[in-house]
């Protein structure tokens, strides 16, 4: 329903409207007030709704984009990559074994330095095959060079999107870009979302700048073999690229909270300044802590979250200042790293903080593969004993798997 | 319409100085089909021998915009960048029309690329597929692929004292592509140039999907002379091993036809990779592969329309 908003900077003071939508038609809606130029995607559990609701867009003439409807996720990336290297603003969706079977294209998305921009819904990777809500899609393919950027919410969804375009996009990144959202809990629940007028969106996010490396006035060379003697300059380029990811989102996320005041960066946290434990956590998993940290906060419990919406580029020294000031760090996994000493992000964490001054006792939480619930009690529990090891200094288990039948 | 030598344009869009081997023959299939383009194109690639030896950073020898992005895919990059300059000229960021033409080995074709061509073929995106099969993957050193024909010998397929080589037959790719009742497919030989280049602009003028599977020796792995890959593409042609036709709208014609055909043991015994097949102990083999060369033959041409004899 419509209501009253002043944030516009135009001076003009547009109505705000807010829409029913799951994750997945958030970001749909939001692509869909982005100029996309092509959209190549297959269809796979979670995703489906966000392809098929931007395809009533287009046969509904509502956006000028050529949908490319793929026969495999393998060839929606390389359409994407075709695409995008030829000028046009493109975005594609997947989740699991469809984001797995990407896996060759997104480093070439990466390394051929393509803004394009993907949905995911987190989904739990076969065998046994399951169509529900984990990380492990995503965290195996963490080290491809893409920017990844996890939402709590559909609002979160939405806005990610119209922002992940612009970050992107920035020249001096021109990284690729995944939008995370879980499986089910976010891709399919319906919540509401506060979006902008196409007009809004329009100045925020202009068409992309005509880029088209594919020029025949002008060709160029795209995908040469490079051999030892030139490919590790390009990867160092590569990275250097990534390193600048903290500073255009920063500019983005200012932008967009002038004109939306809803304030995003790299990370969101929950009383942790003065906080002896703090978890640490992606995804909606952080909507559920919130509110169990207010409880405790409301009984004097000195706990705190801190959710990571940036998870490539690894905001280390950001993160670092937040939780060096705790006597306890828990770090929520919702995948496993196999024959590894933690869960992916319990890795960053450990290894940011190695070099940290202070060094708070570190413990890691393995939850909700396939789907699994994580309760409020079992996160409650979580900062209970975290509590506890703050004044005892002793840790129980380092690694421990919560809501799994032993 | 043919090709006149004489109004062939010098201009040489796949430029001297690339590193393939000396008598490659798909090098000669990028040269000859780049001179017969129409206005602004796009060159794709899949992973292959023209793909590594033309584009060692830094240099190119592509004078045409050009991407090669991995290997299975040459086919869903063309769909993408064909869609990207459709939709770009719906918005107006984009005027001129610009012309998408595939390049792409038989391994990138006929066995791991052949998903992504036929998804491409099935959504009618405007561009050119050429194949150009040097029936191997001779690229990573001459190992078998669907290309290959039955009795040679590849790396993956070494005639042995007991197996005769490749155990397989060749894949019809044509009739692969022209199942997906595109308006046009082709096959073609190096050594019929003018067949090859009018085919070619013939395939860029068609709206929608086009492919042409020509032939193209690969000396290295046919184990022939550098000096003799026009002579062996032609020898495929006359001994009706490789039949050269088109299929426009669904309809078979013979382009070049062969009223008095070698035999087919002028060809394997003119390539080290079938010179086992004339060993004792694989006697017989090549009275089944001029069977089959006679069998595919009546049936391309009575496609064709031709009447047998």
């Amino acid at each position: 329903m419509p209501c009253e908003g002043d944030h516009d900077d135009g001076g003009v003071k547009e109505m705000r409207t807010r829409m029913g939508f799951t994750g997945d038609e958030a970001l749909a809606y939001a692509a869909k007030q982005s100029t996309v130029d092509v959209v190549s995607a297959y269809p796979i559990t979670p995703q489906t709704i966000m392809v098929e609701l931007f395809s009533e867009y287009v046969a509904n003439g509502e956006v000028d984009t050529n949908f490319v409807c793929v026969e495999s996720e393998h060839s929606a990336m390389s359409a994407c990559v075709g695409a995008s290297l030829t000028g046009a603003r493109v975005l594609t969706a997947t989740a699991s074994q469809g984001l797995a079977l990407m896996h060759e294209m997104m480093y070439i998305a990466s390394g051929l330095r393509c803004p394009i921009v993907m949905g995911v819904a987190n989904r739990a990777l076969s065998a046994p095959i399951n169509i529900h809500g984990d990380q492990s899609d995503m965290m195996g393919s963490r080290d491809c060079g893409w920017i990844q950027i996890y939402c709590e919410n559909a609002q979160e969804s939405y806005d990610w999107t119209l922002q992940a375009f612009k970050i992107a996009e920035d020249p001096n990144v021109l990284l690729p870009v995944t939008v995370n959202l879980d499986g089910f809990i976010l891709s399919h629940a319906m919540e509401g979302v506060e979006v902008l007028s196409d007009e809004q969106a329009k100045r925020f996010l202009p068409p992309r700048r005509l880029d088209c490396r594919l020029d025949p006035k002008n060709p160029a060379t795209i995908g040469a073999l490079c051999l030892p003697d030139y490919y590790f300059e390009f990867k160092k380029q590569q990275d250097e690229a990534m390193k600048q990811v903290p500073a255009a989102l920063a500019k983005v996320t200012e932008e967009y909270m002038r004109l939306t005041g809803r304030r995003y960066g790299m990370m969101d946290e929950f009383e942790t300044k003065d906080a002896e434990v703090v978890l640490v956590c992606l995804g909606s998993t952080a909507g559920t802590a919130r509110s169990v940290a207010k409880e405790l906060r409301a009984r004097g419990k000195k706990v705190g979250l801190l959710k990571l919406w940036l998870y490539r580029p690894f905001p280390s020294n950001e993160v670092a200042d937040v939780i060096a000031g705790s006597k306890v760090v828990v770090v929520l996994d919702r995948a496993l790293s196999f024959g590894a000493p933690y869960g992916a992000l319990c890795q960053d964490i450990v290894s940011t903080m190695y070099t940290s001054r202070s060094k708070p006792l570190i413990s890691n939480v393995i939850y909700g593969l396939g789907g699994r619930d994580i309760t409020p009690s079992e996160i409650g529990s979580e900062y209970e004993e975290a509590l506890a090891a703050a004044k005892t200094g002793v840790l129980g288990e380092q690694v421990k798997f919560v809501g799994v039948r032993e | 319409m043919m090709v006149v030598l004489k109004e062939l344009t010098t201009e040489e869009l796949l430029a001297p100085g690339h590193r393939l081997c000396g008598g490659c023959g798909a090098s000669i299939a990028a040269r000859l089909a780049l001179k017969m383009t129409r206005g602004p194109t796009v060159v794709v690639q899949s992973t292959g021998c023209l793909e590594v030896a033309t584009t060692i950073y830094p240099y190119t020898a592509w004078r045409v915009p050009y991407a090669h992005i991995a290997f299975e895919n040459a086919a869903a990059v063309a769909s993408g960048i064909e869609a990207a300059f459709k939709a770009m000229e719906k918005r107006g960021a984009w005027k001129e029309h610009v012309d998408v033409i595939v390049f792409a080995g038989d391994g990138g074709t006929f066995d791991i690329g052949i998903q992504a061509l036929s998804g491409a073929l099935e959504r009618w995106h405007d561009f050119v597929y050429i194949c150009y099969d040097n029936e191997a993957y001779m690229n990573t050193g001459i190992q078998r692929s669907g290309a290959t024909p039955h009795g040679a010998s590849t790396t993956t397929s070494p005639a042995g004292s007991r197996i005769p080589g490749k155990a397989e037959w060749k894949k019809d790719f044509a009739a692969i592509c022209a199942a997906h009742g595109i308006d046009y497919v082709a096959t073609a030989s190096v050594a019929y140039w003018n067949d090859y280049m009018t085919k070619v602009r013939k395939a860029i003028e068609v709206d929608g999907p086009a492919v042409i599977h020509v032939l193209s020796p690969c000396p290295r792995g046919w184990r022939c002379d550098t000096s003799e890959s026009i002579k062996m593409a032609r020898l495929a042609v006359q001994t009706r091993f490789f039949p050269v036709y088109e299929i426009e709208h669904g309809k078979y014609a013979l382009s070049v036809k062969v009223p008095k055909p070698l035999p087919v043991e002028e060809l394997l015994k003119s390539q080290g990779r079938s010179s086992h097949l004339f060993k004792p102990e694989h006697e017989g083999e090549i009275g089944n592969i001029q069977r089959r060369v006679d069998a595919n033959w009546n049936r391309i041409s009575s496609l064709c329309g031709e009447v047998q004899k």
